[in-house]
């Protein structure tokens, strides 16, 4: 068969590309939706006009994504089935219940509190709509616990055992399932970073608007609203992801070890990070490298003399208890993705941090007109973050679809060919990308209007007269 | 009872959920070119789903996940082997999804075109093969040992299944017609009722030869007596339509959906995917569920979980229960 349809390449390219951008909006919905959530709670509590204007205007910014949100995670749970179906086959009686579960406590939790928050500001009694908000934030994060613990049994299988009739894994405890060490760590993680990227958003969306001397009175609180948030969050997603690196040099020690492309066991001060390889990352050559001695040491087992166990180790364990093969991710991939997540999760807390500094007090501009510029690069920043996390994580689960249970080629749909596969490739990266312009575009003009004015309240109720949306 | 067989009545159940709610949203978007007279028109229609659309959708992904965690080898089977048919149906959702959230965002008159188009065609094509799916598992498919799927695309379109399509089609868009009727006033209402009229005698016919067909060529005694009672709720709805009792008639219509959905479960029972060519390949509610823990787990789930989703989303459609009519639209600030 041609190379270029390959059933395998081709599902995972798919996998990849709509997963990743599937996950642009759901940290999007997820931290956005408190943001709205927060603001809507500080108006309901102190009346001020600023805070309905900030609950509208970015309000509108996450209904925007909130669409695609929805349709395109309908794609994600399809396509288990349609490109991976012999994996849903071996892991369905484990894998399907927190989906299930998503689904019962969670999605219809959020579309139905999204419906009436979004047209339900004319029709409901203000404080039993700002719930109406507090559901969809609820239901949101509960929906993340499910999805990230079915993620945590593909990369740390717990709580199931082998039916060898059935060729299947089977449920043996669902509380293990969803108590699994790994969702414990990723779920904070993947919230805190969600949060991050809503902060980004506003401090974006902020800096713009101040650096055009407009709409002060609601973009300088909502400037620092989102810098504290940014710090807050940054904070907790640091200390959450070390608990994870933690965990995951325990189960899955060949990705710790090709997050920093180490082929051979060190201890201590020769465990050390390199912020920044030249050269092939392959361990063949290395022409130059900046090195944090013990700092990988501590990332993986909180001590300054602990050993990180090198890939060939590894490879060569691997080959004895699973049999011959290439047990090793892509490294330069695993090595690049790691940098650039902690790298940019850095650089944008920075930013954060600098910012409030800068504008103290009541400043209204810092000292510099640059510097608003370089703020309003924190939400790509923040979003490319999140993306080469996942990208990370996944890419370093390789070669496995579920760890030391089925490779990746074995979870592919027997039934469809390579052809297929295209189609729905070429379909899906077409339509995401016009989709994405799109979205983009309207994000932008929107964005760039600006909160309108304080919305009419009906005098005797304090009820929003007008529906805020109408399709 | 056996919780594998209590969980093919759960995924049936759950599918007559997502067919009923969905089902009037596509029926909406289908008939804008009948009842879209001008934008205004176009808008009132849109947003007598608007709020609720996005949860009607979430039945699938629920329904999709059930089927998943509870048969397992179904949802492999199904979901593979109907491959570009589901690529249609996702490519429809995401165009229908953002064009109700986008299309309002710009003034130009070229910019609603565009996204009114897509809401059309991705109801339709839902509608239709959704249908054509469903129809084809009840006639059973090739599958080889391994119950994975061995025909093609074009063997799921056969007169059977087609006319299941049609049927569906049809089902939709006059019950998101009687929607209509029920949830808007003025003209638009007085016109919705007469395009259920119209509409109603070719979807009698065509479900009619459908029921008939599935019945004679792959019923049961039970299922028989769905299609009978589902041929009885969709006249009676037509009839309850005709003098005007509204909200009726969309009660019948749901009924006549779920008795649909119902017949072809039980024309299915006990298979789940019955194999054409072999039926010692056929995938059957024992060999493709999941293990008894599994199921037990989430029966305490949806026991615990679906009152209360029915009765949040009971309450939703009765805080939006106002009619919506041209001067609603007018108003808003949107």
């Amino acid at each position: 068969m041609n190379e270029w349809l390959d059933p395998l390449l081709l599902s995972r390219w798919q996998f990849g590309l709509t997963t990743i951008y599937h996950f642009l909006f759901v940290p999007l919905t997820i931290g956005m939706a408190l943001t709205v959530a927060i603001f809507q709670t500080a108006w309901v509590r102190t009346d001020k006009a600023k805070y309905l204007q900030l609950t509208h205007f970015f309000g509108k910014i996450f209904l925007i994504n909130f669409a695609m949100g929805v349709v395109t995670g309908i794609v994600q749970e399809f396509q288990f089935g349609m490109n991976w179906s012999d994996y849903s086959r071996f892991v369905g009686d484990v894998f399907g219940a927190p989906l299930a579960f998503e689904g019962i406590t969670a999605f219809f939790l959020e579309a139905t509190f999204i419906g009436l928050w979004i047209f339900g500001w004319d029709k409901l009694p203000k404080k039993i709509h700002l719930a109406t908000i507090w559901l969809t934030v609820i239901g949101s994060i509960t929906s993340a616990y499910f999805i990230l613990a079915a993620n945590a049994f593909m990369q740390n299988p717990v709580a199931f055992e082998m039916n060898a009739e059935k060729g299947r894994a089977e449920l043996t405890s669902i509380g293990e399932l969803l108590t699994n060490p790994i969702v414990l760590a990723s779920f904070p993680h993947t919230i805190f970073a969600c949060f991050m990227v809503s902060a980004g958003l506003i401090i974006s969306v902020a800096a713009w608007h101040l650096a055009r001397n407009q709409h002060f009175e609601t973009m300088r609180p909502a400037l620092k609203f989102g810098m504290w948030m940014m710090i807050i969050a940054g904070i907790l997603t640091t200390l959450s992801g070390d608990q994870l690196s933690l965990i995951m040099t325990e189960v899955q020690p060949m990705k710790m070890a090709s997050a920093e492309a180490m082929y051979v066991t060190a201890t201590g001060a020769n465990a050390s990070f390199s912020i920044f390889t030249l050269g092939t990352p392959d361990g063949v050559s290395e022409l130059f490298s900046v090195r944090i001695p013990y700092l990988l040491s501590f990332l993986s087992t909180h001590t300054f003399d602990g050993t990180v166990e090198g890939i060939n180790n590894l490879q060569a364990r691997y080959v004895d208890v699973y049999g011959p093969g290439d047990y090793t991710p892509t490294i330069w991939i695993t090595y690049w993705s790691f940098r650039w997540m902690i790298g940019l999760g850095l650089a944008h807390m920075l930013v954060a941090i600098a910012g409030l500094f800068f504008t103290r007090k009541n400043a209204a501009k810092p000292a510099r007109p640059w510097m608003w510029k370089v703020a309003i690069w924190s939400f790509p920043m923040s979003l490319l973050a999140m993306s080469v996390g996942w990208t990370f994580t996944e890419m370093g689960r390789q070669p496995w679809i579920v760890f030391g249970l089925m490779r990746t080629e074995g979870g592919i749909s027997p039934g469809v060919t390579g052809l297929e596969i295209l189609i729905s490739l070429i379909v899906f990266t077409l339509l995401y990308g016009i989709l994405a312009v799109v979205e983009f575009k309207l994000i932008l003009k929107a964005v760039q209007k600006g909160p309108d004015d304080a919305p009419v309240l009906d005098a005797e109720s304090g009820v929003v007269k007008q529906a805020v949306m109408v399709y | 009872m056996d919780l594998t067989i209590l969980w093919f009545w759960i995924i049936a159940a759950l599918f007559i959920g997502y067919f009923v709610l969905d089902g009037f949203d596509f029926g909406v978007g289908m008939s804008l070119p009948f009842l879209g007279k001008d934008d205004t028109d176009r808008r009132v229609l849109i947003n007598t789903i608007g709020p609720v659309w996005d949860l009607n959708e979430t039945w699938v992904i629920v329904a999709g996940a059930a089927l998943f965690a509870a048969f397992p080898e179904w949802y492999a089977t199904m979901f593979s082997g109907f491959y570009l048919a589901l690529l249609l149906i996702l490519v429809a959702l995401i165009l229908r999804g953002v064009s109700f959230e986008y299309r309002h965002q710009r003034p130009e008159s070229t910019w609603k075109k565009w996204f009114d188009g897509m809401i059309i065609v991705g109801s339709a094509v839902p509608a239709l093969l959704w249908g054509v799916a469903f129809a084809n598992v009840v006639r059973g498919v090739k599958l080889d040992v391994n119950h994975d799927y061995i025909g093609t695309f074009f063997d799921l379109l056969n007169p059977y299944a087609l006319l299941g399509g049609v049927t569906t089609l049809l089902l939709f868009f006059v019950h998101g017609v009687v929607f209509i009727s029920l949830k808007t006033e003025g003209d638009i209402r007085v016109r919705a009722r007469k395009l259920a009229t119209r509409a109603g005698i070719v979807t009698i016919v065509v479900a009619a030869s459908f029921l008939a067909w599935t019945t004679l060529a792959y019923g049961t005694p039970a299922s028989a007596i769905f299609a009978a009672l589902a041929a009885v709720a969709l006249i009676a709805s037509f009839l309850a339509n005709l003098r005007g009792a509204e909200r009726l008639a969309f009660g019948l219509m749901a009924g006549t959906i779920g008795f649909a959905v119902l017949t072809l479960f039980a024309s299915l029972f006990p298979d789940v995917m019955p194999a054409s060519n072999d039926p010692a390949n056929s995938l059957t509610i024992a060999n493709a569920s999941s293990s008894a823990y599994t199921l037990g787990v989430m029966s305490w789930t949806a026991l615990i979980g679906m009152p209360v989703i029915l009765l949040y989303q009971g309450w939703t459609y009765w805080v939006f229960r106002k009619r919506i009519g041209r001067a609603h639209i007018e108003v808003a600030v949107h």
